[in-house]
């Protein structure tokens, strides 16, 4: 128990005492998440839904390019998934190996939702950050800005945009990362106000700390729980747009694919009764959502406990 | 005669408030939070300022530190005038006053370990100090305020809020600061809790030789540890005298008020007390009232006080009533 | 038959941590139109206390033991017992007004509303009752403000406001937990003389629950010391206050930084409030206490009477203490 009472002769005890290791928020948030069965299993799905988005290529007797011109033609009835002809999970109509195609699928997937959402993130948390701090005038400007940014059609101008200057990742990238930080500006700075107010960083100002330490060393890590939790919820929301382009039939160009492109496909094969095609990209994308969206979730509980 | 080590002239600060739903262009109103406020502070003295909410005392402390426009003259040690430095040049002198609190959770980073708050100021002022000597004086200070040296790594939310506080004040005291400005530093915390953080701040003040403003809605805590004590009403100066002086012959009416409302820990003194009612709430401090702010609720008030504000007169013990003869402190 | 009698009360709250204790054990009974203070710092289980009895806990706290009013038990009672009870013969005021105002409702509208919803008056009727009420809280001009939000009200206002709501259908008890924390001391003093007032108007029992031994000495009758959610002390008021017979009490009553009396430092208790997320087994107070022995980390002499209606809790005896 710690008293008023220590004396200058207790300090060589006291400094011969272990140094107690702290417990952290993180520490705290680390334990509560774990707790969290729904999100670790995700969370586990997650990593090895990524594993097979690396590694599926490799395991897979055929290339995503490769035609097996056994099957061209007759799909529906040759194309089928089977461990004996090296296609685990069918062919599409071409004769190429849908196992092949679904790691390279979601791979471009994930990387559309990380690489868009690292935009969103990387200047959506300085901009708000720096809005919210600074405020007054500059604040104002700033959100206005976000308000015109938010006011154009997103969809609209991608759309535009890969058609103008032809489809490319680049180009989906850009358009994604262009827009996606918007959101995240907003949420950012509305969490800056009200940790700008709190006593410990007028306590920083008092002591003399510049306003740049101060972002860096007492807003942004009070910040970085919610950003967590957004970003967690942005991936999926990216993949979806990604998809949603591809199905369109505008996403990445051929023999490269996503999981958009390949349910597109898919789709197209209903009629042929080849639902393989349909259900392989299909419960990815859907797994793949599902567990971004439990393991949010999860994040969101564990950081920011009612209780507390 | 040394000069004080701080000579407060005419402080005044004013806010701009804006309505919700105002057009850019239309003025905002004014809140004179702050309406010309004079004391001196002299080296290894405490200074109690007590008011109640709205009365402007933690606007005063944030002022002195310029954390808030003021304007008037904060005069260090007979030669600066603070208010006119450059943020940059303010920088020498933001560690020689400190500040420490009310709320001894909110005022320390969650996210940071005890020994990195405390380093801090250590960090921004002796930026040439090593990685060893910076915790070797952490340590040292958290020895000092009665926190266990090996509890360096821990993070805030592990300690009970009395040892938050002295968390806090350890973070005010490791730069060697000459002033220490308190504002509230013990109203969040427990009755027994209390009297162990008071008697440390007393301790450290005689051992360091610090001077402190005291701020406190608490008369009782006030009384306990200043030398001299500063009433504050709605902005302005009721009341500044020495401590002994002011509990014992307090000659303004809101002092009386003010130290009458206070409930006695002992049921046959609190039952045979006079209270001194004071009617209604504290005013807007957006329309202050003409002449003495007190008078609306100012049980000897006349219509003198309505017409002009009184100055603050008298010597050593200074008032500022209408009422009372600044000489014999006597109601007339 | 005691108007409320609080037999072996605890409780518990399951906590990500593990089981947090806020009280354990507390009996009491107190009778009509007595006046009775809760005594104890945060930690202490004084605010649970009130909940339990009030059946308003949270969610994962649990309530176990026996609490009687005019001879019902009441702990853990069905809503259809409790909620009657509740509105019209318990009443409780909160530390924060606000919480507990909807701040879209007019204030006539809120009052009304009991009224209309218990007694069955009529609206109007109801609204002239509030106004009257409103008027007994010392309310200028009750008649036009009652029209008011919440929001346009001062603090010390709008605790009249919440006092005058408790009272208007006239409880049996009253509970104030912390009424006038958040208030300024000049306020509080208005507060606690209208409470005073109100209590010898109307007669009803009430409970007050805070953290400063000053207003309890000028409102209350009895006064029971809690600490780690355990009665320490029960008294009437004086006698508490000249002789406490708990070596809690006394560091409390002499840590008390005063008005009226000089002296040069404080004296404290030493330490920190217990940790309840780890119940002491024995004595809560004992890792504090100058007094404490070997016996003490193990178990608390149960509340027992040393002189007429006073109790303690303590190992040591008066004499020991000495």
């Amino acid at each position: 128990m710690v008293t008023a009472n220590l004396r200058a002769g207790d300090l060589s005890r006291i400094t011969d005492m272990a140094e107690v290791k702290g417990r952290s928020l993180w520490a705290d948030a680390r334990k509560r998440f774990m707790l969290n069965k729904a999100a670790v299993a995700s969370l586990f799905v997650l990593i090895f839904i990524t594993l097979f988005s690396f590694a599926g290529e490799s395991i897979a007797p055929w290339t995503n390019e490769e035609i097996d011109f056994n099957v061209i033609g007759s799909a529906d009835t040759k194309g089928m998934p089977s461990i004996a002809s090296g296609h685990y999970f069918g062919t599409d109509d071409l004769g190429r190996d849908l196992f092949a195609r679904s790691a390279q699928g979601t791979r471009i997937s994930l990387m559309v939702g990380f690489v868009g959402t690292f935009i969103a993130v990387l200047v959506g948390t300085v901009y708000g950050a720096v809005s919210g701090y600074v405020g007054g005038r500059t604040d104002a400007i700033m959100m206005r800005i976000v308000d015109i940014l938010s006011a154009i059609p997103y969809m609209f101008v991608l759309i535009l945009l890969l058609v103008m200057f032809g489809r490319s990742m680049f180009m989906i990238f850009v358009g994604i990362g262009l827009l996606s930080w918007l959101g995240m500006a907003r949420i950012v700075r509305g969490q800056t106000l009200s940790l700008k107010h709190k006593e410990y960083i007028e306590a920083a100002r008092a002591s003399g700390v510049s306003s740049w330490k101060i972002i860096l060393r007492h807003i942004l890590p009070n910040l970085l729980g919610v950003v967590a939790v957004y970003t967690t919820l942005l991936i999926p929301d990216m993949i979806m747009a990604e998809s949603f382009i591809s199905f369109l039939g505008l996403g990445v160009q051929e023999p490269l694919t996503s999981l958009g492109a390949l349910i597109s496909e898919g789709s197209k094969s209903i009629v042929q009764g080849s639902l393989w095609q349909l259900y392989f990209p299909l419960a990815f994308f859907t797994v793949t959502l599902y567990a971004f969206y439990f393991v949010g979730d999860g994040l969101r509980d564990a950081l920011d406990p009612k209780d507390r | 005669m040394t000069a004080p080590l701080l000579d407060v002239r005419d402080l005044r600060v004013s806010f701009h408030i804006r309505r919700d739903g105002d057009m850019p262009w239309t003025k905002p109103r004014e809140l004179k939070a702050l309406n010309g406020v004079n004391f001196t502070l002299n080296a290894g003295e405490t200074l109690g300022i007590v008011g109640e909410s709205g009365c402007g005392k933690s606007t005063l402390a944030r002022a002195l530190i310029q954390m808030v426009p003021a304007t008037g003259k904060v005069i260090w040690q007979g030669q600066t005038d603070l208010l006119t430095l450059s943020p940059h040049q303010m920088l020498a002198y933001r560690s020689q006053v400190q500040m420490v609190f009310q709320d001894p959770l909110a005022s320390l980073n969650p996210r940071m370990s005890v020994g990195s708050i405390i380093a801090e100021p250590l960090r921004t002022h002796h930026p040439e100090l090593s990685q060893a000597q910076v915790k070797q004086r952490v340590q040292e200070m958290m020895e000092r305020v009665g926190l266990l040296p090996n509890q360096i790594n821990r993070y805030p939310h592990e300690f009970s809020g009395g040892q938050c506080q002295r968390i806090g004040i350890a973070r005010a005291l490791i730069v060697g600061p000459k002033l220490l400005i308190c504002d509230e530093p013990v109203s969040a915390l427990d009755v027994s809790i209390q009297a162990q953080v008071i008697n440390l701040l007393a301790e450290l003040q005689r051992d360091l030789g610090l001077a402190m403003i005291f701020i406190a809605h608490d008369l009782s805590v006030v009384k306990h540890i200043s030398d001299r004590v500063m009433v504050l009403y709605l902005g302005r100066t009721m009341e500044l005298a020495e401590s002994q002086a002011l509990f014992a012959h307090a000659a303004h009416p809101y002092t009386k008020a003010l130290l009458s409302a206070v409930p006695i820990p002992d049921p046959v003194k609190e039952r045979a007390k006079t209270m001194i009612p004071l009617e209604g709430d504290l005013p807007s401090p957006m329309a202050p009232p003409s002449g003495c702010v007190f008078r609306t609720r100012c049980p000897i008030s006349q219509d003198r006080c309505a017409r002009e504000v009184p100055a603050l007169l008298g010597i050593g013990h200074e008032v500022a009533c209408h009422r009372v003869n600044a000489a014999t402190l006597e109601t007339v | 038959m005691a108007l409320l009698d609080v037999k072996d009360l605890g409780v518990t709250f399951a906590t990500n941590d593990g089981t947090v204790t806020a009280v354990n054990g507390v009996s009491f009974s107190l009778e009509r139109g007595e006046t009775l203070g809760i005594v104890g710092e945060s930690g202490s289980g004084k605010s649970q206390l009130s909940f339990a009895i009030m059946g308003l806990l949270a969610k994962n706290g649990r309530a176990t033991g026996s609490v009687r009013f005019e001879g019902q038990e009441i702990l853990n009672a069905a809503p259809a017992v409790i909620n009657p009870l509740r509105a019209v013969h318990i009443s409780m005021v909160f530390q924060d007004p606000m919480t507990s105002l909807n701040p879209y409702m007019r204030v006539s509208d809120q009052m009304a509303e009991v009224l209309t919803h218990h007694k069955g008056m009529s609206k109007a009727d109801a609204v002239t009752a509030c106004v009257r009420m409103l008027d007994a809280v010392k309310i200028p001009d009750a008649k036009g403000r009652i029209r008011l939000y919440p929001h346009e009200f001062s603090g010390g206002m709008r605790q009249r406001v919440m006092i005058a709501m408790a009272l208007l259908c006239r409880p049996d008890l009253l509970i104030a937990d912390e009424p006038t924390t958040a208030l300024d001391v000049t306020v509080q003093a208005q507060i606690m003389a209208l409470l005073r007032e109100l209590q010898a108007e109307f007669g009803m029992a009430t409970i007050l629950i805070t953290h400063d031994l000053g207003v309890i000495a000028g409102f209350c009758r009895d006064v029971m010391v809690l600490y780690g959610g355990q009665v320490m002390e029960r008294a009437p008021v004086d006698p508490l206050f000249e002789t406490p017979s708990h070596p809690y009490t006394r560091g409390l009553i002499s840590a008390i930084p005063r008005v009226d009396t000089h002296g040069e430092t404080l004296v404290t208790i030493p330490g920190t409030p217990p940790n309840m997320l780890r119940a002491p087994k024995g004595c809560p107070f004992a890792p504090r206490c100058a007094y404490a022995g070997a016996d003490c980390d193990d178990h608390l002499a149960p509340l027992t009477a040393f002189a007429p209606g006073r109790l303690r809790a303590c190992n040591r005896s008066l004499e020991e203490l000495a």
